[in-house]
């Protein structure tokens, strides 16, 4: 991938999350809450050609670092990304994200008639029954999960 | 003891050993529940909440407490309690297991049960949430085959009707699969069991498919026939058809082993002929009074006192 560099810049401080499924960077923007409101500097590759994946996206955030919420909350929909933190255009950690086990808060129920989307003091929870492709398991109804569905009920 | 204290939400939740278990105290509480009374829960207080109603099932189980010398709570009618003023379901549990030893709740919302056992300190009895989980019940009707034929593994066992909406169909197809019972599905075109259901019965078993009674019906240990329902047809005249079509008489048993058995869980419309009713093979009627002693069985063991 000799070309990359010349397409996004490094960064000084912040986030890289690679080796994202083609065409999802949007989403995943969407799931860290990066919206029209954005402070820092983003910059996105969509479609990029990667040795491994074939095709894949990358987005990098300057200045802000992911809690690991928000990458475990990223493994729904990149399961094999990866996020680099990178301080002083040096990567100082790198995680692979995994979906967790469970999911607590994350997603909501796609199924109208269970009690989490009711007016209840509880949260969505779900078993992470396969993890590639993702597919989870309401605790409370037993529905399952997966692809688009996920995808369209994150909360 | 294993079930002391335990929730009874899903059958998924229950081992096969816990399961048994159940069946043996209940074999024991047959007589009891057919008048013999016994104060094993003196003084203990079942609240049942029935927001949906169900009066078989809420019947089953005050009888049970009642023959167990028990108490019995309950709202005369839910419209009327302070969850219609816009109280969460998660408070009004919490006041009632305060006042309580154990609960049985019916909801319409699928997985209440389980928000009730999180905000409950006693044991919380599923008796049916929405389109989801009705334990007690798959537990009466597995009683029903054990308790007749003595075995579930290795049984040829007929699925009959409406297998895509029926609420008790799907966990007991799935925990037949969990015991081994070979299965026979058998229902109208597009009536058929929802994909989900069928991954999990596939782990365990090879079901056999059909939509034709006739080509199985000598196959079977157990006849289980569930209701085939109206309104699930766009005109009536292909209801007709189709309940006519899977309506089990007397010509269609000449076919049948002789020890086979036919349960229904009740009430039924037109699915079983009453002539049938007279037949060695019909075991519907027996299937609803063991509700009681599987009601017995579990109130005793998950409220430890057996
Ligand atoms: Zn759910």
């Amino acid at each position: 991938m000799p070309n990359m560099e010349l397409k996004i810049e490094k960064i000084r401080n912040g986030t890289v999350i690679d080796h994202i499924p083609s065409g999802m960077a949007l989403k995943v923007l969407k799931i860290l809450d990066i919206d029209e409101n954005v402070k820092t500097t983003l910059s996105i590759g969509i479609h990029v050609s990667s040795g491994k994946l074939g095709y894949k996206d990358i987005v990098k955030i300057e200045d802000r670092y992911l809690a690991s919420k928000e990458i475990a909350k990223i493994a729904l929909i990149a399961p094999n990304a990866t996020v680099n933190k990178i301080k002083d255009y040096e990567v100082i950690e790198k995680y692979t994200v995994t979906p967790p086990s469970e999911i607590i808060g994350i997603v909501k129920c796609s199924n109208p008639a269970c009690v989490t989307n009711a007016k209840e003091p509880i949260s969505p929870e779900f078993y992470v029954i396969s993890t590639n492709p993702i597919r989870i398991k309401c605790k409370y109804c037993e529905r399952e999960m997966e692809g688009k569905d996920i995808i369209q009920n994150i909360i | 003891m294993m079930l002391k204290g335990k929730d009874i939400i899903s059958i998924k939740d229950l081992s096969e050993k816990e399961i048994f278990e159940i069946f043996e105290v209940a074999k024991e509480m047959v007589p009891i529940a057919k008048g013999r009374s016994l104060d094993l829960l003196k003084g203990k207080v079942l609240a049942t909440l029935f927001f949906e109603p169900s009066t078989r099932t809420r019947f089953s189980f005050e009888t049970a407490m009642y023959r167990l010398g028990g108490n019995v709570i309950s709202f005369a009618d839910p419209k009327l309690t302070s969850l219609s003023k816009g109280e969460t379901l998660a408070d009004t549990i919490r006041m009632v297991d305060s006042y309580s030893d154990v609960i049985v709740m019916r909801h319409s919302y699928e997985g209440a049960a389980r928000l009730a056992s999180k905000f409950a300190e006693h044991p919380v009895i599923n008796a049916g949430d929405g389109a989801g989980q009705h334990p007690t019940q798959t537990l009466l009707d597995l009683f029903t085959i054990w308790s007749h034929i003595g075995k579930i593994k290795d049984l040829n066992v007929g699925l009959i009707g409406d297998l895509k909406y029926g609420r008790t169909v799907h966990s007991l197809a799935i925990a037949l699969s969990n015991f081994g019972a070979n299965l026979y599905l058998v229902s109208p075109k597009g009536l058929e069991m929802p994909d989900h259901i069928l991954r999990e019965i596939r782990e365990k078993v090879k079901p056999k498919i059909t939509d034709d009674m006739n080509s199985i019906i000598g196959d079977l240990d157990v006849l289980y026939v569930t209701r085939i329902q109206k309104e699930r047809f766009p005109d009536i005249s292909e209801y007709l058809k189709i309940a006519g079509s899977y309506r089990v008489d007397l010509a269609l048993l000449e076919k049948a082993k002789k020890d086979m058995i036919i349960m229904h869980p009740l009430p039924r419309i037109d699915e079983i002929a009453p002539e049938v009713d007279y037949t060695p093979h019909a075991k519907y009627f027996e299937q609803a009074f063991n509700g009681v002693p599987v009601r017995m069985a579990i109130l005793s063991l998950v409220l430890g006192v057996r």
